[in-house]
């Protein structure tokens, strides 16, 4: 009897922790967005707008990232900064997900390819966002972790495949929008075969914890390629008028 | 206390421990440039840099704690020593072991305060074997205080020898290997002490140390290389079907050659948006767990090739045909296939690294389908300007093109390294072989806002007006992809035909023309875009009269390198921290020039972990007796041996720089230099043992003060007429001649410290740990401070420098003084 009691204590203080870390964790995440949209804000000249898409910053609000991080990277999983989820790879900043995501310019209708799952984060923001999300991760049991994560945590409209990437998804393309954040020697060709016309392409260039610029590729309606290079940080090179 | 010891040793009939010294600095030398080595592999160049820096402060804390314990330490010399010689064996190696395990990420540093903590975890865990072989080398001297000159002479020849020895060990033998060795060096530095100290009947003692040995051994079988997961190589080792399929090691760095059996790596950096073709099968190659190159399989035919004319170092075929080019740095043959693809009739390369070289020509002869061997390409094994120098051949097409990778480029890490392939002078040197109306063609990456590719730019207008060039202006084309620039340099004014041809490449690509004569931004078709024309409105700036203004302006450094100040990697301008350092956690992380930044915290650190440890005896100097009764002036004490040891260490790096661009390669440079500078400094030190039998210490030290000051001098304005003069000469006599240059300056540069160290023998010998703590501790800073001067003021100022330091120690030779502190 004493044995059920404490099984029964245990399993509610278990529920009350889970539920106050879960309250604290929304909090946490709150914090984040308000953080982004300050930043955004001071970065409004490099991105043409003063404040992103009020459904990305709802779907980095509704994404639990302390779920797409190791458990002992739990407690920074609402700092804006990129974390290791091992394998070499990272699951990245909060404020560049949010820029990325933005620039992607995506809507409830919209087929989504992305390169490089990672954690399944990036996959899981995009969701909230649009119709179907197509992912595919080059290392395997990042991969698998990523869909069983994505599968658990309820998002359905995510599809993951595991190995190359370089030709692309061709059975759903063409796709409205393509995140690439895989790192790779150059764009592979099939992938800008799959962007529809008046499709963004956004890629971030840099190392893992080092995001340097963000590649936005635009399919015009007549097919021609043309890149914007983002600086994702208010910084003018040079001092004073010239 | 003098006299105690010297009637110690005589009833023991104990001799100073000489083959044990000349072991422990040969393995201990060897360790620190093996370290380089090792951290350069697991981690990245820098963080080596910042850690063996650090940790050979051991030296600096060896001298405090021996100054503190000295008399307790003395009167158990044998066990002491012994046990510090035993301690470095095993730690030199179990230091190494933890320290590679502790999960420190050089890449999350400026994000992650723990980080910080594990270096200094890393660098305290290496400064232990540093410190043992410092204390032991202290208390030899003390222990035989006569000797001291014949003692310090022993430990440079050993410091000379251990230099000579890694470089030539790291030829045959992979790094983990070698740091058994050099833990194996340290147990038979250990059991020879047995022998010397009559401690040989021990026999648990000889037990002891053989089991050791044993365990050594035994290390790499037990133990691999704990490579970062953050460097390239093990990225791709996640993926299925990747493997090492070979690997080679030398000085120069590791190389490991990458197979797929799954999935291609279509290694083509910079490929047009355009492209359709997909590439060749390639291997990826690493240097260094890093850097990723690549060797490609034989194209069946030229067409399968098609995809190296979609870069933008494709552009000066489009120009007009080169019928002979040169390609510096050959690497795994990409430049030389995108050569062959434009059917180059004659092709000279450049490769370095031979182990490259063997790769391609050997291993892989049959996947390239015998490259090098084709019989239309010559292959030279050296250094580009080496090459340049020594043939009478001119070329249609100089072609540089990413000579370094992407990441480190990108992230600022080769601040620090010098380069003397993009100097001022290098670039005339290039433009001397060219033929009339040939090209030179400079590939690198971007980074946003732009760096490398501006600073090539007006390094290029400055080779061109310092060849006498009136209007540079006409012969500069700049053309740019999101991702490489490549700058045109062309032996002649562009055509009217030239630049149509360089429109049609880039429209055909969706490459920009960033600067082209006579056309302005509004005849240009822009396909990569920025928020500003950074690109176009910078390179206008740097044509103009508004040149410097621009520059000072602008928040990185773009002043062009030279060969007295080779660093063309080097962006960072202290204006612009303050704003890049508060926005690095609003994504502008990658505004900070890491590599510079890391070197000025491991001066800082170095500079404040010396003031502590100079200062933290001085308690312990009041306790012995009250300053009114020192015999000799701390202050002096500090300076003396403060100024040697930055002096010694600064004209020791300026040579060796200076040097490079004599031999023309980085591993005969290091290695003649160093050993050089070490064998000849202990020649120095144990003839100022005999000189002083004749003439006063104050006499000598004025000799070899004015030796020094003249012979740098007389250097400084000779040797780039003698290099030029001696610039075809073989490359062995050319060893011969370094090291005769090098062998006046070191002699000399060998007594300052035996001298001094002899006056405090004579006056204070308590003394004497305090001073060769002081001593190793200018020696870490004077290392960093020396690159830093470099970086700001050239090699030619940190050698006028040490002539001063040298200078001023002859007014404060610690000698016996009347007055205190």
């Amino acid at each position: 009897m004493l044995k059920a009691k404490k099984i029964v204590i245990f399993l509610f203080s278990g529920f009350y922790f889970s539920t106050v870390f879960a309250d604290d964790f929304a909090m946490q995440r709150q914090q984040l967005v308000k953080e982004i949209e300050t930043e955004v804000k001071a970065t409004s000249l490099y991105l043409d707008k003063e404040a992103l898409d009020p459904k990305v910053m709802q779907a980095i609000v509704s994404v639990p990232r302390h779920e797409f991080v190791p458990p002992e990277q739990r407690s920074y999983a609402y700092q804006n900064r990129p974390l290791p989820i091992g394998y070499g790879q990272t699951i990245s900043q909060p404020y560049i997900v949010a820029i990325m995501t933005d620039l992607l310019k995506v809507d409830q209708q919209s087929k989504v390819l992305e390169l490089g799952t990672g954690s399944g984060y990036q996959a899981a923001i995009l969701s909230q966002l649009v119709d179907k999300v197509f992912t595919i991760e080059i290392v395997e049991q990042l991969g698998k972790k990523a869909r069983e994560r994505l599968t658990r945590l309820g998002y359905d409209n995510v599809q993951v495949k595991l190995g190359d990437g370089y030709y692309g998804w061709a059975e759903h393309a063409p796709f409205d929008a393509i995140i690439v954040t895989a790192a790779a020697s150059h764009i592979p060709p099939p992938l800008i075969k799959q962007l529809k016309k008046g499709g963004n392409m956004i890629i971030p260039v840099g190392t893992a914890f080092m995001t340097q610029q963000l590649l936005l590729i635009k399919k015009q309606p007549d097919g021609k390629i043309t890149s914007t290079q983002i600086l994702p940080v208010r910084f003018v090179p040079v001092t004073g008028k010239h | 206390m003098n006299s105690e010891v010297t009637s110690l040793n005589s009833v023991m009939k104990l001799r100073p421990p000489y083959i044990s010294v000349a072991l422990i600095s040969i393995s201990s030398l060897a360790y620190e440039i093996l370290l380089m080595r090792l951290f350069s592999i697991i981690q990245w160049h820098h963080f080596a840099y910042m850690i063996i820096s650090l940790a050979l402060l051991g030296y600096g804390m060896s001298g405090t704690m021996v100054s503190i314990a000295q008399r307790y330490l003395l009167l158990r010399f044998k066990l002491v020593y012994f046990s510090c010689l035993f301690l470095f064996g095993l730690s030199s190696i179990a230091c190494f072991l933890i320290a590679q395990n502790l999960p420190f990420n050089a890449e999350e540093i400026f994000w992650d305060g723990w980080q910080a903590f594990y270096l200094l975890l890393i660098f305290l865990l290496l400064a232990l074997s540093f410190f043992f072989a410092a204390t032991a080398i202290c208390l030899a001297l003390l222990r035989f205080p006569d000797l001291v000159s014949r003692i310090y002479a022993v430990d440079l020849f050993g410091a000379g020898a251990g230099s000579l020895g890694i470089i030539l060990l790291l030829y045959g033998v992979f790094p983990l290997p070698a740091l058994v060795i050099i833990g194996l060096i340290g147990l038979l530095a250990t059991l020879v002490s047995c022998w010397e100290l009559h401690l040989i009947n021990k026999k648990w003692l000889i037990l002891v140390i053989s089991f050791s040995m044993l365990l050594l051994v035994m290390t790499p079988l037990v133990f691999k290389l704990n490579i970062s997961p953050y460097k390239g190589l093990s990225k791709i080792l996640n993926i299925n079907g990747t493997k090492i399929i070979t690997e080679l090691s030398s000085p120069l760095g590791l190389i490991s050659v990458v197979a797929s059996d799954k999935i291609p790596f279509r290694h083509v950096p910079g490929l047009s948006f355009n492209a359709t073709h997909e590439p060749l099968e390639q291997l990826a190659v690493f240097t260094d767990a890093d850097n990723m190159t690549v060797i490609t399989q034989k194209p069946a035919h030229l067409e399968q090739l098609a995809y190296l004319d979609q870069t933008s170092s494709a552009l000066p075929f489009h120009l007009n045909k080169p019928n002979k080019i040169l390609i510096v740095g050959a690497g795994g043959g990409t430049d030389i296939l995108q050569a062959n693809y434009h059917k180059t009739p004659e092709i000279d390369a450049v490769e370095l690294n031979p182990q490259l070289i063997e790769l391609v020509d050997n291993q892989f002869n049959q996947f390239t389908g015998g490259l090098y061997q084709q019989e239309h390409i010559n292959l030279y094994q050296g250094d580009a300007r080496d090459y340049l120098t020594r043939t009478q051949q001119h070329y249609d097409l100089i072609q540089l093109a990413l000579i370094d990778a992407f990441n480190a480029s990108t992230s600022g890490l080769y601040a620090l390294n010098e380069s003397y392939l993009y100097t001022i002078e290098a670039l005339q040197l290039y433009l001397q072989h060219l033929k009339a109306d040939g090209y030179l063609a400079i590939t690198r990456w971007i980074k946003i806002p732009p760096r490398d590719t501006l600073k090539i730019f007006v390094t290029a207008i400055d080779a061109l007006k310092q060849s006498r060039i009136k209007s540079p202006e006409q012969q500069l084309i700049l053309i740019r992809s999101w991702q490489t620039s490549t700058l045109i340099v062309k032996n002649g004014i562009f055509t009217f035909e030239e630049l149509n041809q360089a429109q049609t490449f880039c429209e055909q690509r969706s490459f920009d023309i960033v600067y082209a004569p006579g056309l302005s931004t509004t005849e240009i078709k822009h396909y990569n875009q920025l928020r500003q024309p950074i690109f176009y409105s910078a390179t206008q700036a740097l044509l103009s009269d508004q040149r410097a203004s621009f520059m000072e302006r602008y928040k990185f450094n773009l002043k062009p390198a030279t060969n007295d100040r080779p660093y063309f990697h080097q962006f960072f301008k202290w204006s612009a921290l303050p704003e890049m350092l508060k926005l690095r956690h609003k994504g502008g992380i990658s505004l900070l020039e890491s590599g510079y930044i890391i070197f000025i915290t491991t001066l800082l650190i170095a500079v404040l972990t010396s003031v502590v440890l100079i200062l933290a005896p001085f308690g312990f100097f009041r306790h012995q007796s009250a300053p009114n009764n020192y015999k000799i002036k701390r202050f002096n004490v500090i300076f003396y041996f403060l100024a040697i040891g930055l002096a010694f260490l600064f004209i020791e790096i300026a040579f060796l720089q200076k040097f490079i661009l004599f031999l023309h390669h980085p591993i005969y440079s290091v290695a003649t230099t160093l050993t050089a500078f070490l064998i000849f400094a202990g020649l120095g030190s144990y003839c100022s043992g005999q000189l002083v039998k004749l003439k006063s210490r104050q006499q000598i030290l004025q000799l070899s003060v004015i030796s020094i000051t003249l012979v740098s001098l007389s250097y400084l304005f000779i040797l780039q007429f003698l290099f030029a003069f001696l610039i075809t000469t073989p490359t062995s006599l050319k060893i011969v001649i370094t090291i005769l240059l090098i062998a006046p300056l070191a002699f000399f540069m060998g007594m300052p410290f035996p001298l001094a160290i002899d006056s405090l023998l004579q006056h204070e010998k308590s003394l004497i740990p305090w001073a060769w703590g002081i001593n190793g501790c200018a020696s870490v800073i004077s290392a960093v401070l020396a690159s830093l001067l470099a970086i700001h003021f050239g090699f030619t100022a940190v050698i006028v420098l040490a002539m001063l330091l040298y200078l001023s120690i002859l007014f404060i030779f610690p000698d016996m003084e009347d007055a205190a502190i």
